[in-house]
Parts: C-alpha cells; structure tokens; sequence
C-alpha cells in the first residue's frame, strides 16, 4: 500500500518519466494498431518491429553515436522496406502473405542480430545498450528519450485525429473510397507511416519481440466491446495506456522485473477476459444468447404445434397431454417438458388434467407462427421458382426471426393471401383498410 | 572440429524446419510456425524448472506440449471468440512469450537462460556441452544427439505420413472424404513443429527457427512445380545456409544464427529475381518473344 502511494503521489521524477513514457507509448500504438486490424493486417506490425532492428544498427555503425533520434531514422528506413518489400513479394510472386510476413520479419531479424553481435564483439565502448532495442527499456527511460518519444506519439495521435475520416474510410470499405475520389495509395501510405512510426516508438518500451502485443492486443479487446470506430479507438487507448501504467508499477515495487513484458501480460489478460466476457460479443454471452434461442424456438415450435392439431377441427382448446404432442413431433422429451412448464409460467398455456390447453394468448401466438411459417413458403415458390417440396425447411428456421415489419411487407408483396404453396389456409391474413 | 559441429548442428536443424516449414506455408501458416516458436517459450522454463536440468526429454515433452496448447488456444479464439485469425495469433504468441520471459527473471538464480540467448540461440556453444559417458568416452556434443534425433523422427514422420500430410496440405475435402482425419494431421503437423522449435531452440532461438521455417521452403517454391523436389530442395537450401552463414559469421565476428539467417534471406531473393521459372527478372523476358 505504501509503494502505491508513494508510486502514485509521482513525487519521484523517475517514476514520473517512466509511467508518462509507457502510458503514451502504450496508448499511442494502441489506436494505430486497431486501424491495422481492422485492414486484417495485424501481423505486418510485428514485421515491423523485428525490422526495426537492422535499422538501429546499421544507424549507429555508419553515424558511431547513440543519439536516439538517429536510430529512430534508421529505424524507420528499414522498418518501412520491410513493408514495402512483404508487399512487393506478394504482388509480384506466388508468395503468400502469411509467408512473406514470416521470411521479411526472420530475415530482417536475422540480420539485425548478425550485426548486433558483431557491433559487441567490436569492443566498441558507445555499444552498450544497443540491445535495449530487444527487450526495452521502459524502466530506464530518460528525460531526453522522452522528449521524442512524446513528441512522436503526439503526431501519431495528431494524425489520426485529422484523417480519421479517410482513414476509416480506408478500413471500412476501400473500393469506395477509391470511387469517391480519395487517394487510397497515398491513404495505405500514411497507414504504413503511422504504423513504423508506432512500432519505431513503442519498442522502446517493450522491445522487438512483444511489440506486436502492443498493436495488436488493445485493438483486439476494444473490438470486442464496441461496433464504433471512433469509440474503439479511445477504448484502446485506454486499455493501451493502463496497461502501461501497471507496467510502469508493477516494475517499480519489483525493479527486477522487466516492464515489457508485464505490459504485455497485462494487456493480454484484458484482451482474454473482453474475448470471454464482453457482453454481446464474448464468448459466455454468445453461448447465453444462442441458449436463449434454442429456448425460443422450442417454445414457438410447441405453440405452432397445439395449434396445427386444433385447425382441423377449427378447436383450440382441447386439452392435449405431452404424449400426444411428442407423436407429432420429434421433441427432446425433457426439454418439451420444460418448454410447456414456461410457457404455462409465461401465460400462453393452461396445465389442465388431461394435458396442456392453449390459453387466447397462445392461440395469438401460434397462430402467428404458422402464418409466417406458410407465408415464407408462398414466399419462396413465387419469387425464387422453389418447389413447393422444397421450402418447408427454409420456413422452419425463417418463422422465428420474422419481425412485424417484415411480415407487413411480405403480406404487402405477396398481396395478403389466403392460401399457401400447399393450398392451406393461411391463419389470421386480414387487409386493413385504410 | 568446432565448426564441423557447429555446421553439423545448423544442417540437422535447417533440415527438420525446412521439411515442415513446406507444410506450413502450402497451409499458409507460416505464421502460426513463428506463435509456436515464440510460444513453447514458457514450457521450457517450465520443464527447466521441474526437472531442474536441460536434460532433453522432459523438455522436450513440456515445450511440445505447449506448442499444441498455443495452436489450440489460436482455434479457439478463432472459432468460439471470433477473433480475427491473425489477431488471434498475434494476442496468443505475445502472451505466452511474455510470460516465459517474466518466468525467467523470476526463477533467474535456477534458470541457466538468459534472454538473448532466447532470442538467438548460442549455437557457437554447441560444440563445449559434449555428452560424455562414464567410462570418459566422449560422444560429441550433447545438442547434436538431441536434435539429431529429432531429425530422425521428423523424417521418419513424413515418410510414414506423406500420403495424409499430403491431402490435408493440397485437398482437405477430398482428404476427409475418404477418411483422413484432418484434426488429426493438423495436429500431429504442429506437435512436430513444436518438438523441431524445442530442439532448436538452445542453438537457433525463436525468431531464426521462424527464418530456416519460412525462406528455405519459400525459396523452393519459387523453383519449382513438384512437392517432393520443394522438399529435397529446401532441405538443401537450408544445409546451403548453415555452411555459407558459418562462415559469414566468423568474417564478421557476428551471430552465426543470424548469419544462417541472412543467408536464407540472400538466397530467397536470388530466387525471387532469376528463378528459370518464376523469377520476376527472367519471368519479363519471357513475356516479350511469344509475339509472332
């Protein structure tokens, strides 16, 4: 409790730079990263940051300093290359994407290494700390890091914010875009640019390796909570940012502990729990949302049954016991049990001695049911030519979903009919006259 | 001697992940090779700090196990979380990663790892482990029986399985329609990913088993039409790569898994630009004497 006041009171100006350092790395990588998932192309960031590390080298072998901003230059130079190359490998071979992405990230990684080890082999004293760029360094940020570091996540941010028009566009609906008049290459451009200069940034916080984690994983979980582009965004920054600043904490109570990781760890349990919990889209309530369904229909198809069984004879009310109901149709038997005792519950049916009666309500209901059941097999054999043999199975799934308005307008297109492809009667189709 | 064992290690190597690394990118999931080899960091931790050693089967099994545990875990964000597949590669790998590398600071007294080595391997090592027995008899170093046998296994693998590896790779349907089990395959594919990531793990690191995976295969699939000549071809390239980037890594005073590796890079270009069939240098002059 002690060191989170004393963390969070930031009275220590290391632990100032530290926490602003990763929340802005954190966050600023995170709303370019969703704009990269979104274009399905989230693994070209961790293309990105292992071909960042030849740039870093190769900078500082031709310029002898460790001046952060011209590695970042170098950085930037390959780590552009790289994208432009796994580009040009897939438009102009038989390459696939996913290959391209692995052999431009191994490659470049591979010489990254080579001349890393060779710089330390050199006996070159300015060498060290070079290889921070692996692992990162959030812990040991400094002020003058900092101050580009800042700088470049508030361009980043500054960018996305003035295109985020076109660059929505870009994601949503290319072709579009294209057709309208926007400069899509200059757009794919820009993305890219963004994208290096995200990469180039955050590494120092995570190093190489983890960095894909941190495009990646925030877009990931924002996805999961909203359908707005522009409330994702801020979602991901947020999750981004967070992670951050437990990071940033979690290394200073434990300062052997390397901060990139622990972002990571930290951002993709978040990422996790959005895949398993969020509602409407996570995992659990996909699986509550198709139960409740399943339920559904259950009901509905009983509802349509009891009332089948009473057109004959024009006769609702006649109480049917389960067994009767069960030699119509194939019920689960349990789960037909447990549908009447609901729909009892719910005030459609009446439990009476010798079996299940369907109240006015359930009769509304089920008649309901069967005509949008006959009006969607009408449906089918006039306008797309099936026969008549061959729609009930359709009409089986679509009787459930049908909104009120939409049975309007197939009452309106099929001009209210009164019988269907079987030439039986279509319950409760009245005109309203207006 | 040294550099017999050194190049002999990076050839039996370059061969199991060239051999698979064929598979993988007809399935086209290079990408999911390079989460497993990112991921079975942790089991390695794991195995070394149970069994207390890097006495190789113990390991060999945790990390096996979780390179099929990182491909299930990829599925099962896929299909029942609906992640986007590549997003759900990227979220799994860097998780897993992350935590093998928590778990080596943590365990930093027991764990002889160290983070670099993670990443690039210390195949110059190699040949300073030597297996010796106890009557003194030495047997080489210890690496290469491991990965040696390894190498075995895969090759036995594909020899025995050539025919489902095949239909699961180019006809999933028609394989299923008489009675392969694709799920099957695919897994059985990925735990020899996963065994081959291991067991080159010491030597190569995580990211240059990504490169002998992907460029060597690649580099024959621009050569030819053939699937058995991509395989012998690509095992060859690989073996190319050890030698050439051996020797690179000397002059240069550098990684020689990194040299391996830029090797492979050279040697995939040098076939994208003159492949007789595909290169996009000869495939211009092709185009232009057709006119009659």
């Amino acid at each position: 409790m002690k060191e989170f006041l004393e963390f969070f009171s930031f009275a220590d100006a290391n632990v100032r730079f530290v926490t602003l350092g990763s929340v802005l790395l954190a966050g600023s990588s995170a709303v370019v990263g969703c704009f990269t998932l979104l274009r399905k192309r989230a693994l070209v960031g961790d293309a990105v940051a292992h071909a960042v590390l030849p740039g870093v080298c190769l900078a500082f072998i031709l310029s002898g300093t460790k001046n952060p901003l011209i590695l970042l230059i170098g950085a930037f130079i390959t780590g552009w290359l790289s994208l432009i190359l796994i580009d040009f490998i897939t438009s102009r071979s038989r390459i696939k994407e996913d290959t391209a992405i692995g052999l431009v990230l191994s490659v470049f990684f591979g010489i990254g290494i080579l001349l890393l080890t060779s710089i330390q082999h050199s006996g070159n004293a300015a060498q060290s700390g070079l290889d921070k760029f692996l692992f990162g360094k959030a812990a040991s940020l400094v002020g003058e890091d900092l101050i580009v570091f800042s700088f470049v996540a508030i361009l980043l941010l500054a960018t996305t914010i003035v295109f985020y028009k076109e660059l929505k566009l870009l994601c949503f609906d290319e072709t579009y875009a294209k057709t309208i008049g926007y400069p899509v290459r200059g757009l794919e451009l820009l993305l890219t640019t963004l994208t290096v200069l995200a990469v180039v940034v955050g590494i120092q916080a995570v190093g190489v390796v983890l960095m894909a984690a941190m495009l990646i994983t925030p877009a990931a979980a924002a996805r999961f909570w909203t359908d707005k582009l522009g409330v994702m965004l801020v979602f991901a920054a947020i999750i981004g940012a967070f992670s951050g600043l437990a990071g940033a904490f979690v290394s200073y109570t434990a300062p052997a502990m390397p901060t990139g990781p622990w972002i990571v760890l930290i951002v993709s349990m978040i990422a996790i729990l959005s895949f398993a919990f969020a509602p409407n889209k996570g995992w659990v309530a996909r699986i509550i949302r198709r139960r409740r369904n399943k339920k559904l229909i259950l009901e509905e198809n009983l509802l349509k049954l009891l009332y089948q069984l009473g057109e004959s004879k024009q006769d609702y009310t006649t109480n049917r016991p389960l067994q009767e109901l069960l030699a119509k149709r194939a019920f689960p038997a349990k789960e037909a049990k447990k549908g009447l005792a609901r729909l009892s519950a719910q005030g459609y049916l009446e439990k009476k001695k010798s079996g299940w009666e369907l109240t006015t309500q359930g009769i509304k209901r089920g008649r309901r049911v069967v005509r949008l059941h006959r009006l969607w097999e009408l449906y089918l054999t006039q306008y797309l030519q099936l026969a008549s043999d061959h729609v009930h199975e359709d009409a089986e799934t679509i009787e459930h979903i049908i909104t009120p308005e939409l049975e309007q307008r197939l009452l309106e297109e099929l001009n209210y009919p009164q019988l269907d492809p079987h030439s039986t009667h279509i319950p409760g189709v009245t005109k309203l006259i207006n | 001697m040294n550099a017999f064992w050194i190049i002999l290690t990076g050839s039996l190597v370059a061969t199991c992940c060239s051999l698979l690394g064929c598979y993988l990118i007809l399935r086209r999931m290079a990408m999911v090779g390079d989460a497993i080899s990112h991921a079975v960091l942790p089991g390695i931790v794991i195995a070394f700090l149970l069994t207390g050693s890097r006495d190789s089967v113990p390991m060999l099994i945790g990390a096996g196990l979780l390179g099929v545990l990182t491909t299930f875990l990829i599925e099962f964000f896929h299909r029942y979380a609906r992640v986007q597949s590549d997003a759900a590669i990227g979220v799994t790998f860097t998780w897993l990663f992350a935590i093998g590398i928590i778990l080596i600071s943590v365990f930093a007294g027991q764990v002889d790892l160290d983070q670099d080595c993670v990443l690039y391997g210390e195949i110059a090592y190699v040949p300073l482990d030597l297996w010796i027995t106890e009557s003194g008899l030495s047997l080489g170093p210890r690496t290469v029986w491991t990965i040696g046998a390894v190498t075995i296994l895969i090759i036995l693998f594909i020899v025995v399985g050539y025919k489902e590896l095949f239909l699961t790779a180019f006809d999933p349907g028609y394989a299923a329609a008489i009675g392969v089990s694709t799920t099957l395959w695919y897994y059985l594919l990925m735990t020899a990913v996963s065994l081959t990531t291991v067991a080159s793990f010491e030597s190569v690191g995580a990211i240059l088993v990504v490169a002998l995976l992907v460029a060597p295969p690649a580099t024959a699939y621009l050569l030819t039409d053939k699937f058995k000549t991509m395989l012998v071809l690509s095992v060859l390239l690989g073996i190319v790569a050890s030698f050439a980037g051996y020797y690179l890594a000397v002059w240069l005073d550098g990684s020689i898994a990194g040299a391996i590796a830029t090797i492979t890079g050279i040697e995939f270009m040098l076939a994208f630009l003159f492949s007789p069939s595909k290169g996009i240098l000869i495939r211009k002059k092709l185009l232009h004497p057709v006119q009659h």
